[in-house]
Formats: structure tokens, sequence, C-alpha cells
């Protein structure tokens, strides 16, 4: 199989000046705010930050065991060392129950807490959990698609489709399903929390909200062949205003991602430059779930199914 | 006729892979010819390749773990070395194409071809020994187990020069591990050598279950066997019953890319998340097969330096069991972020982090064998501090891990690789290298070197250090794992630590060579004529080192724990030795070439599934099939070693023995 490694599939999305003018916008922001990028203990939303809060809180709760237990071994050590003539030698002392007792009870009722931040924290941070938007908006939708080796994001609701660059309202929760178009890979914005799988002919769930205004690094956390190194994206949080100037923007502007396009686009490639289609043929993530999009590798000719009309929105291979 | 095995296939335009096969060519080469020149080959074929004595097979078992801890370690620091330099605009010396099959190699060869012969191969030597016995339950099994096993890691290193390896990971995952995204014959090189070296593991297995389970020395109840013996007990029975879930999956990973079923492709009705549920349900208790042993090492360890009974003997052997069957119901975490319900994910985040009781007891168990002794403070001693500095902090990270909502943010990130390296450094290659140093002596009869046993372990603790910490960092800075180019530039100081730490652990496996090396040639200075250097516990110092070849002339009598322990006293307070039995002759196993012949045809055929050479398959698996039935018509497996030869031996150790007991006093 002949995939090569590093096609630039770029230079499409500057055509027109509206797109040279939301490039602008967004090397701006970039400029801005480029050394935001600090990961998982730098969160920017909410999931994020309540995953940083689990993470700071568990490690606190068993340093209160670990670091005793670390110093009373190098003291043990220490002390009952065979040229030490103070240490009490008890040779046959292999048995007490208290400390029996002890030694159980300890990491045991720690268990115990750390049980109930799981099971707690398993539900309010449930990915496929709706985040609560705030009055007067509603979540975003957005469908991602894993390709071999980009990001193709589509905005449902906006009729427009990006690749490897995610555009999203600040502070407005963003409603993701997810599938892969090739092999596994892992949707990640460590910033934002929350990764979570894109499967094969499967569709999996995520809420995410980013609150701070900036540009933020996206990566595959799955290893997905030759080209997964260079499968990072950029995630852009816009103030809402100037998301909806954005996607109008974008909307008609450059190319459509049709049965033809998206058939070229599929080929291997990676590093690949952000791309933004102005327009999408309905359903094409539903067309990759089933199957029924133009398949990798194959000719470039336009399938039947991508012509019909949207489907109903059913999900028939949800994973829950 | 050759299949899809053409001169194409050797990586005449690759230099790194040709030049390392030319050099491993040229090595085994001088070897051979080194064996030769010498006269060894006999003693080699009769002492060692067709032995069926249970500590020989063991020494074969430590010897191909250490080669391949140096193959493994090879992936390991050219994989630093790409992530130091391929950052930012730099591509690095490695593509992708290659880099990918370093870190699937380096996976694959540590996990099954340097830890798991480590450990079985101390748990071959020690186990009968400990028990009392001559040999395990089937001694030509246990050969045939071995050199399948050698079989295996053939076939991985013969990818080098032939082929390539696979570049998926060393779980394989589907679908990038079939044929429509993977068509080389890398996959197949790793599911084929990873099938032959299954059926040698759960051989393994079976033995040491029949073995432990049916044959222990008289009066050597359950509760009194050595918490290694219990150890290995519990792995046995998890390789038991975890490697077939193995071999089915990759059976039917196998199927997908032979045949043409659907197991876990894409299309045709396959699912990839089979796979992943399958292939965990072995790897999680596969943690175990390793750790469990390496508990039980660091068990014997911290009593017998510490001069004391291990402490809480019934808690560890119970902790143990326990370990042994929760490990199965936790394979979960390994994919929280796959799209499980809450549900779902919290109970098997809960039952994970349930492991880390008993766990924590074992350590809280260790800690209070110390307490009260007389530590002393060899080279195995500071594995077992180490180890317990090491994997309390290893123990946080995995705890961390199998939170949900904290591994949605670490799952599969470099926080993650140096939380499993923490484990396996800290936990399981610390053990076999205190086992290894503590056994060495028994196995050879003089010991390693001290002083360079001591720094080898400063090597490799603060090469751990050095090497996973900046690791655990990048993991929060959001860097995932498997990166054959690193776009952040920001990350290469603590890559370069990383660097620096790799090497360090290359230092302290050159000085394991050095000390081996070193050992042997001043092994007058150090020889251990007692049979017990350490002042040990269990009955494996009751033998000579090295010991006869029947272990022990007459079955000890076990009384309580620590069974050499108790007799050791006996023997103080009463100024004699007990009294002398009457002798008998001594039944043991023949040797046999049919395991290193089977492994020959095992490997014929496997080559051949590997290249699609059906005609050679099929001659392999005859020239096995006919192997077998060849050993199974003999009517003669056993020798006799007479009486007379048996007390001469036992009286030479007798004489010994009773020198050594003018020296001892009641300790107090």
């Amino acid at each position: 199989m002949n995939r090569p490694r590093r096609q630039a599939n770029a230079a499409r999305d500057d055509r027109t000046t509206g797109a040279i003018r939301r490039a602008a916008l967004l090397a701006g922001l970039a400029l801005a705010t480029s050394s935001c990028n600090r990961g998982i203990l730098d969160p920017v939303g909410p999931v994020g930050h309540a995953e940083k809060l689990i993470l700071i809180n568990s490690t606190a709760i068993m340093l209160a065991i670990i670091i005793p237990t670390m110093i009373a071994t190098l003291a043990v050590a220490w002390w009952f060392r065979a040229g030490n003539k103070k240490a009490h030698y008890r040779p046959n002392w292999e048995y007490s129950g208290a400390v029996e007792l002890v030694v159980w009870s300890i990491p045991a009722l720690t268990i115990l807490l750390l049980g109930g931040i799981i099971w707690i924290g398993s539900h309010d941070l449930d990915p496929a959990k709706p985040l609560a938007a705030p009055p007067g908006s509603d979540p975003l939708n957005v469908e991602v698609v894993s390709l071999d080796w980009k990001w193709l994001f589509i905005y449902p609701d906006q009729g427009i489709a990006t690749v490897n660059q995610l555009v999203v309202p600040q502070g407005v929760p963003v409603s993701y399903r997810l599938t892969s178009a090739t092999v596994w890979n892992v949707f990640f914005i460590p910033q934002f929390g929350t990764m979570i799988y894109t499967m094969p002919r499967m569709t999996t769930r995520l809420n995410l909200q980013g609150d701070r205004a900036g540009v933020y690094d996206g990566i595959s956390a799955h290893y997905s062949g030759d080209g997964f190194s260079g499968m990072g994206f950029k995630v852009h949080t816009l103030p809402p205003a100037q998301f909806a100037s954005w996607a109008a923007g974008a909307r008609g502007a450059g190319p459509v991602l049709d049965g033809t396009s998206y058939a070229e686009l599929v080929k291997p490639s990676s590093y690949v430059k952000p791309i933004t289609y102005g327009a999408v043929v309905p359903g094409l993530f539903d067309d990759i779930v089933a199957n029924r999009a133009p398949p990798p590798f194959a000719p470039s000719t336009t399938p039947p199914s991508m012509h019909v009309s949207p489907k109903p929105p059913g999900e028939p291979n949800h994973v829950r | 006729m050759f299949g899809r095995l053409t001169w194409h296939s050797i990586p005449f335009d690759q230099p790194i892979p040709l030049i390392t096969s030319l050099v491993v060519l040229l090595v085994i080469a001088a070897i051979a010819i080194w064996v030769w020149r010498n006269g060894w080959w006999p003693y080699l074929w009769h002492e060692y390749i067709t032995s069926t004595d249970h500590k020989r097979i063991g020494v074969m078992y430590v010897v191909l773990a250490l080669v391949m801890l140096v193959r493994g370690f090879a992936d390991a620091i050219m994989m630093r070395a790409q992530q130091s330099l391929a950052i930012g605009a730099s591509q690095g010396y490695l593509p992708p194409e290659h880099y990918d099959q370093i870190f699937s190699a380096h996976g694959t060869i540590m996990i099954f071809f340097m830890a798991m012969p480590f450990i079985i191969g101390l748990m071959n030597f020690v186990v009968p020994l400990q028990l009392g016995v001559r040999d395990v339950a089937f001694p030509t099994m246990n050969n045939v187990s071995f050199w399948l096993t050698a079989s295996g890691a053939l076939l991985v290193n013969l990818s080098l020069f032939i082929g390539e390896f696979a570049r998926t990971g060393w779980l394989a995952f589907p679908p990038l591990s079939e044929k429509a995204f993977s068509p080389g014959v890398g996959v197949d090189y790793y599911l084929v050598a990873l099938q032959i070296a299954g059926v040698g593991t759960v051989l393994t297995a079976v033995n040491f279950v029949t073995t432990i389970l049916k044959i222990r020395a008289p009066g050597m109840s359950y509760m009194r066997m050595p918490v290694f013996c219990w150890t290995s007990l519990a792995a046995n029975l998890l390789i038991l019953a975890a490697f077939p879930v193995l071999t089915a999956t990759y059976a039917m990973l196998m199927l997908d890319r032979y045949l043409g079923f659907h197991f876990f492709t894409n299309d045709g009705g396959g699912n990839s998340m089979l796979y992943m549920n399958l292939i965990w349900v072995w790897g999680h208790p596969e943690v175990y097969i390793l750790a469990l042993p390496a508990f039980g090492i660091y068990s014997e360890v911290a009593a017998t330096f510490s001069g004391k009974p291990l402490f809480g003997y019934r808690s560890m052997v119970f902790a143990t069991m326990a370990i042994c069957i929760i490990s199965f119901c936790v394979w979960l975490h390994h994919f929280f972020t796959m799209g499980a319900g809450a549900d779902v994910n919290a109970i098997f985040g809960i039952a994970s982090t349930i492991i880390a009781v008993p766990t924590g007891v074992k350590i809280f168990n260790w800690l209070f064998t110390m307490y009260g002794g007389r530590v002393r403070f060899t080279t195995p001693m500071y594995y077992l501090v180490g180890f317990m500095l090491t994997f309390a902090i290893g123990g946080l990270t995995g705890v961390l891990l199998a939170i949900p909502p904290v591994d949605f943010v670490v799952h599969n990130s470099m926080f993650l690789v140096a939380h499993f390296h923490n484990v396996i450094i800290g936990a399981v290659v610390f053990g076999v290298m205190a086992g290894y140093t503590y056994w060495f002596p028994k196995a050879f009869g003089f010991t390693l070197d001290e002083r360079l046993g001591k720094i080898i372990f400063w090597c490799w603790f603060i090469g751990f250090y050095l090497a996973w910490f900046p690791e655990y960092a990048l993991g929060f800075m959001g860097a995932t794992r498997r990166l054959q180019h690193i776009s952040d530039p920001t990350w290469k100081p603590y890559l370069d630590v990383a660097m620096v730490g790799a090497v360090i652990i290359l230092a302290g496996i050159v000085l394991t060579v050095v000390q081996l090396i070193y050992s042997i040639r001043t092994r007058d200075r150090r020889l251990d004529l007692t049979g017990d250097p350490w002042d040990g516990r269990t009955l494996e110092w009751l033998t000579l080192s090295p010991p006869p070849h029947f272990n022990f002339a007459v079955l000890p009598d076990v009384h309580n724990e620590d069974a050499y322990w108790t007799r050791k006293l006996t023997a103080i307070r009463e100024e004699k030795l007990i009294e002398e039995p009457k002798y008998e002759d001594i039944e043991m196993p023949l040797n046999t070439p049919v395991g290193v012949i089977c492994a020959f045809f095992a490997s014929v055929t496997g080559f051949a599934v590997i290249w699609y050479i059906w005609w050679l398959a099929i001659l392999g698996l005859i020239g096995s099939f006919v192997a077998m039935v060849w050993y199974a018509w003999h009517d003669e497996h056993e020798h006799i070693i007479p009486a007379a030869e048996v007390a001469e031996l036992e009286r030479e150790r007798r004489r010994v023995r009773a020198e050594l007991l003018k020296t001892l006093t009641v300790p107090a």
C-alpha cells in the first residue's frame, strides 16, 4: 500500500477574499494568545476544570498515605540495619493482629474514599452527558471524522466543514458526534478535557466547552499508522458573535465537500494545512458511519448515495 | 515456490537493520566458533540444550531473557534518541515506517521475551527446590516449553533481517492490524511468533500448577509453602486462564488476515471493539503474571536479609490470591475512553482501585518484615527498598489512571507510558534483578560481585527516575505516546533528560555483563562452599550450590514455614545434623532432544506461514508431529542414580554442613 506521508493537501482556502479575512482573524487571535498551550493542568472549560480538580484531589489523598509510607520504609530499613547495636532484634516477630488490622484498613479506607470519587466523577463527567447551556444559547453541533491522517469537522447546522481546524464559540457547549473513516483514533483537545475514541462504523458522543478565547492544540491520542504524528489540529475559540460571523463568512465560500472532493480528501496525507469547505453534502457523516461514503483508495466517482436527501437523524451504530 | 519471499524482502536499502543483522550474525558465528574450538558443544548439548533438569532449563530461560533485554533496550534507546532529535523542523533519523516497527518490537520483546522468560526462568530454577522436590511434574514438557519460547523469540528477531516487523504497536489493534491497513508480513511475524511462544507459556503453566498442587516435600502443606511458590502458583493460574484468550484472539485475527474472515474488520459485520476487550482480558492479568512472582522474590529477599520470618504470611497469601482473582475483573480500565456508559466505567474503575488494597498490604508487610530485623544491605535488599519507594509512586499513578475522569485526560499519554514503565521497571525488573543476584550462587556455586551489583542497582534506580519522571510531566502537557515527530519544541528539555536516563540504564545493562564476566573470572574468591551463602530460610539453601541433579538425596521433612530455618536452628541447638538416613536409588528423567527438534520444526512452520510458503509449512508440521511420535514411542524416559552414588554426594554435603554448623549460633 502506498501511503504518501506528507501530501500537503492545502492551499485551497485562499481563493476568496472572505477566506483571507477569516485567516487574518484567526492568525491575529493566534498571535494574541499563542503561549497558552499548557496541557491538562491549564484547562479552559468546565470539563477540563472538573477533571483537573479530581486529579489533584485524588493525588493529594494518596500522597497523604504514600509519603509517610516511603519515609517509614527508609527509616525502618536504616534503623534496623545490621550494624545498629541500639536497634532491638526480634527474630521471631512475624504476626500482630493490631498491625494487620491497620495495614488492611489504611488502603481499604483510602479506596473507599476514592471509590466515591470514581462513582460521582464518572457520572458527572460522562462524555455523552450534555453540558448545561447558558440561557439563550443552544449547544453547537459538530460532527468529527478521523481520516488518514487528518481531522474532518462538519458543522451540520451551518452547512460548512473544516479540516484540521476546529472553530467553536467561547462559553457555549459543543456537542460532538464522532466516527472514523479509517482505523481507530482518539479525539483530544488537552486543555478542553475528556478525550474519546473515533471508531469506524460506530458513533461516539462527547460534550465539551471552551471558556477562554484562544487557539489550542488538538491531537489524535491513539496511534493510527505511519502519518500519526502529523495529525495535530488547531482549535480556535471565538466569542459567539465572531463565531457567527466566521460561520456566515465561510458558508458558500471555498470548495464544496461532496462525493468527489471527499474521495480526494480521504487519500492518505499528514501535516495537512487547514481547509474550509463552504458547503457540505447533507448526511455525509451518517453515510460515513454506514460505510456508504466513498471508501478510502476508491476511484473518485461519486456513489449514488451521496446525492440522496438527508436521512432522519437515526443513529444506527451508536455506542451506548 | 517461496510465497511472498523474494530478494526484496531483505532490507538492502536500509542501513540500520542491515548492519545490525550482519553484526548480530557475526557475533552469533563468533560465539559458535569459540564454543566449538573449546570443545564445549557436547557439554552444551547434554547439559543444557537437551536437559530436562528444571535448574538447567531455568538458566536457559534467564539467558534468553538477558539477551532479549539487550535487544529490547536497543529499541528503547533508539526511540529515546529519535524523540530527542525529531522536534519542530527536524524529522530525526528514523522515518515513521521504521520508528513504528521499533516501538512495536520493543513492547513485544520486553514483555513476551524478556520479562516472561526471566520470571519463568527464576520459577523454574527455584520452585522445585523450595518445594523440596527433585523436578517439575513434566520435565520433558518443560524443555519443550523453553524451546517453543525461544522459537518465538527467533522469529521476532528474524523480522529484522527478512521482511519487517509489525507497525501496529505491541498489541496490534485492528483495524490497523487487518490486511486492509497492514498488508505486509510484519503483523504476521508478530502473530505467528507469539502463537508459538504462547503454546510454550501455557505448557509451562500446566507444568507448574501441577507441580505446586501435586508434588511437594512430605509435610509441605499449602500454608507452609514459601511465598514465592504461592505467587508462582497464582501467576501460573493466571497464565492458564488468560493465555488461551490471547491465543484465541490472535487466531481470530489470523483468520481475518489469512482467510478473509471478518471478526475485527471494518466491513462484513466485524467489530474491532471485540478485539480491544479480548486482548485486555489477557493483557491485564498479564501484568500480574509478571508482578506477582516479583512480589514473591521480594518476600524471600525481605525475610532472608532481615533475619526474620516474613511478617503476616497468611495476609500475604490471601493478598496474592485476591490479586489473582480481581485482576480478571478490571480489563475495561484500559479503554474508559471508548464511550462506555458512566455505570460501566465507574464499576470497572472501582474494581481496579480495589487491587490497590492487597497490593498496599504487601508493601506494609515488607515494611514490618524489616521492622525488628537485622537488615543486611546486600544488592537484593537495595532492589527491595528501591522497589518499595518506586512502586508506591507507580501505584499512585495507577490508581489515578483507574479513575475514569482522570483517565479521560491522560489515557494513551506519556503519563500512561511512564506509569507502566514505573511498575514494570520498578517492580518486575528490580524484582528479577534481585532474584538473579539472590539465586545466582545457588545456580553456579559462587556469588556475583556485590560492589558492581550495587552500582548496577543505582544505574537502574537513577536511570529510571530520570527517564520516566519527565514523561509523567509530558503527559500532563498533553503529549501522547508513539510520536515519531514532536511538534512542540518546549518539550525538548524533558525528552533530553529522559535520554540521559536511558543512557544511565544502558550503563547498568553493560555493567550487568561486566559483572557476570568479572564474577566468573574471580569466582575462586567468592565460592559458595556451604550452599547457604545468605543465611537463608527456605529449602533451596539446604542443598549444595550448585545442587546435584536430584536436588535432595532424601526429600526433606517439613514441619512449619521457613522449613530450612527451623532445621538449621534445631541443628545448632542440638549441635549435630539430623540422623543419616538410609539412601535409596533415585529415578531421574533422561535428556531428550525432542524439545529442540519440535521447536526447530515450529520455527520452520512459522516462517513458512508468515511468507505463504505452504509446502514448507506442511513439511514443518509433519516434522514436528513425527518428532513427538518418535518421543512417545520410547519406553525408557528415566535413568537410575544408584544409592551408593547418592550416598557419596550426600556424605560430602553433610561434611560441609557439619563444618558450617560449628560456626553458627542461634540468633538473638
